[in-house]
């Protein structure tokens, strides 16, 4: 995908290496390129659309380097660019502080990731010299409930005993209490999945928030989600201010654009990726990663730094 | 569910009062992208679009028409739904990348097959995830029917066999196995599906005589690749499409239809054990055009 790029690139500036600037002009058909490349990583047709033009803007009358060629300098104003708007040298840490327990709630469409990735997040957490206690408020799934309990198990870390005849609001405030009484200093929610249209359910996690007062509030995300992705993302992010977005399933071979629609539509950091389905599968985002990912390339872009 | 509110389409508010021109047609194109038809289906409509508005003058109602006629040619309708009598017992082996709704689209059609009076079996082959057999068993109780399983991390091609073998011992009609969530890049779990495959044969004739690739719908161009490769290691021969209650299009189907001649059987709209349908591609088509 790259050496396409590169390959496509260098063939459209064929005529301008050396000398000369870029234009609106010379840099058009490198632009139409770009914006295939990011459709076909399924990058919402919105976004690209703010995004080519971001990067016109910024290429247009820039002297051409003598130590890149045109290619490796549009390539450069795209990754740039595309790194910008991922967060890069932006905190995406997450945020426990405060008087414990801290909450943190996880929640998304159905079947994105949300239960495995409170798995990994305790054991992170575990690791980071925290004390978390699992809390399963998914009382709607069959046997998610025991999911959660069984992932506890595996990882010897506690999970709320919570039933599915109970209130998922309620569960969450008893094992708050239960937190108090017991000396767990964070909470993880994990919630339903639901769609992001249902008023029932979304009012759901809304209570769940105004009762816990999550320090992070976190979207999880299917890394092969196509266009929809800024739907969903907008619209969890409206109801309920999200904190931050855990990306999975990232070990696949997706392009992940939905990476770069969620963060252009919300404003707000990937934090985490899940990376498999094992426990200590989840790793801390990384901005420009994400942006050769979606580009499809791979070293160039370091020998492009290096310039 | 709670999209078919919202009737108002976007094709209709697309096409009203214009011309068809080029305009209308990146509109079109723009209407396409973001239903995840994906780059080349969409260029390919569009330039057959081009060609039929090229050869004479076209009203947007005719527009519309060839539109569906392009779109409709490329999902393969001859495919239905399921011929179960085609075979005794008849066997289904579920597959897909994960999350993506297996096991609540085997407990959904285990209700659709008791109902129409058929004996069925369930297979728990997901011995990988959390809870996997647990879900399932939960999906058996509510469809009355009965679930062969082993102890997690126990060998699923253990569990094909054991649900072969009482299958035939009820004199079961339908067995439909559940498989764990796999990508497709995993190349020891592709071929640990081969192997499940591969003892179904052995053990009834024949089996899987369907194998069902899952696609959930708010996928991109992903699903094209998993459809790909899933069909290459296990011979997939039909589609369920899941999650059209959300605002995603599922439009990837067109272009896996184009491309590998799969057809989409069934439409899951819910988590409800009746929300499942067969797949009705003039609704599909519909839906397209439905604001969200
Ligand atoms: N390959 C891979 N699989 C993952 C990853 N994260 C989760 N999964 C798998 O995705 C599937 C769904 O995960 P769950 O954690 O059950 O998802 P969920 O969001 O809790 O699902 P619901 O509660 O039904 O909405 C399971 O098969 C997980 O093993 C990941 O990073 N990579
Ligand atoms: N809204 C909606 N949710 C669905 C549909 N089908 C399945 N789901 C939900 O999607 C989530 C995942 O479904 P599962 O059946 O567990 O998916 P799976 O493919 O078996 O998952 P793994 O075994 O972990 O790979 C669950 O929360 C289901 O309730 C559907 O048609 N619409
Ligand atoms: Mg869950
Ligand atoms: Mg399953």
């Amino acid at each position: 995908m790259l050496d396409n790029l590169t390959e496509k690139f260098d063939s459209i500036f064929k005529k301008l290496r050396g000398h000369g600037r870029l234009t609106e002009e010379n840099i058009k058909e490198a632009l139409r390129e770009v914006r295939l490349v990011l459709l076909e990583a399924d990058v919402n047709f919105k976004v690209v659309k703010d995004f080519v033009e971001a990067v016109r803007e910024r290429a247009v009358g820039q002297d051409v380097l003598k130590s890149l060629t045109p290619a490796q300098q549009v390539i450069k104003v795209v990754r740039d660019e595309l790194g910008r708007l991922m967060g890069e040298g932006e905190d995406n840490r997450l945020d426990f502080g405060g008087r414990p327990p801290v909450a943190v709630m996880l929640c998304g469409l159905q079947g994105a990731g949300k239960t495995t990735s409170c798995g990994k997040l305790a054991l992170k957490l575990r690791r980071d010299k925290r004390n978390p206690l699992l809390v399963p408020a998914d009382v709607y799934r069959p046997a998610a409930i025991d999911q959660l309990k069984t992932v506890g198990r595996q990882l010897d870390i506690p999970v709320y005993d919570s039933q599915p005849d109970q209130d998922p609001v309620a569960i969450c405030e008893a094992a708050r209490r239960f937190a108090e009484l017991n000396g767990y200093d964070t909470l993880i929610l994990d919630t339903a999945g639901r769609l992001h249209i249902d008023a029932t359910l979304m009012g759901e996690l809304v209570r769940i928030k105004e009762s816990l007062a999550p320090k992070e509030i976190l979207l999880v995300a299917d890394a092969m989600t196509g266009q929809d992705a800024v739907n969903v993302a907008a619209s969890f992010d409206e109801q309920l201010s999200l904190t931050g977005v855990i990306l999975t399933k990232l070990d696949g071979d997706a392009r992940g654009g939905a990476a770069l629609s969620i963060r252009a539509v919300t404003g707000k950091p990937i934090k985490l990726v899940g990376l498999g389905e094992k426990m200590d599968a989840l790793e801390v985002f990384h901005p420009d990663r994400m942006a050769q990912r979606i580009l499809g390339m791979g070293d160039v872009l370091s020998l492009i730094e290096k310039a | 569910a709670k999209t078919q509110g919202a009737l108002v389409g976007r094709l209709d508010s697309l096409l009203s009062g214009r011309r068809v021109d080029d305009e209308l047609l990146d509109d079109l194109e723009e209407l396409l992208i973001t239903a995840d038809f994906g780059m080349a289906t969409t260029g390919d409509v569009i330039q057959a679009l081009r060609g039929r508005v090229a050869r004479g003058e076209m009203s947007p109602a005719a527009l519309r028409t060839a539109l569906r006629e392009e779109l409709r040619e490329r999902l393969k309708l001859e495919a239905g739904a399921l011929d179960l009598n085609q075979a005794q017992p008849f066997v289904i082996m579920v597959v897909g990348v994960n999350g993506v709704g297996k096991t609540t689209t085997i407990g959904k059609l285990a209700r659709q097959f008791t109902a129409q009076g058929k004996r069925v079996v369930l297979g728990a082959g997901d011995t990988f995830r959390a809870a996997a057999a647990e879900q399932l068993a939960i999906w058996g109780e509510r469809a009355g029917v009965e679930v062969i399983r082993h102890g997690e991390g126990a060998d699923p091609a253990a569990v094909a066999f054991d649900a072969a073998k009482a299958t035939l011992a009820r004199k079961a009609d339908v067995l439909i196995l559940d498989t764990a969530g796999r990508l497709h890049t995993k190349v020891n779990l592709m071929e640990e599906m081969k192997k499940i495959r591969r003892v179904l044969g052995r053990e009834i004739p024949g089996a899987p005589h369907e194998t069902l690739l899952v696609l959930d719908a708010t996928t991109g161009q992903n699903a094209l690749i998993q459809a790909r490769l899933f069909k290459e290691a296990v011979e997939v021969s039909g589609i369920a499409l899941t999650k059209l209650d959300g605002t995603a299009k599922g439009g990837m189907v067109v272009a896996i239809g184009a491309e590998l001649g799969l057809p989409v059987r069934y439409v899951g709209i819910g988590e409800g054990v009746d929300d499942l349908r067969p797949f009705d591609p003039d609704l599909f088509v519909d839906a397209l055009f439905r604001e969200s």
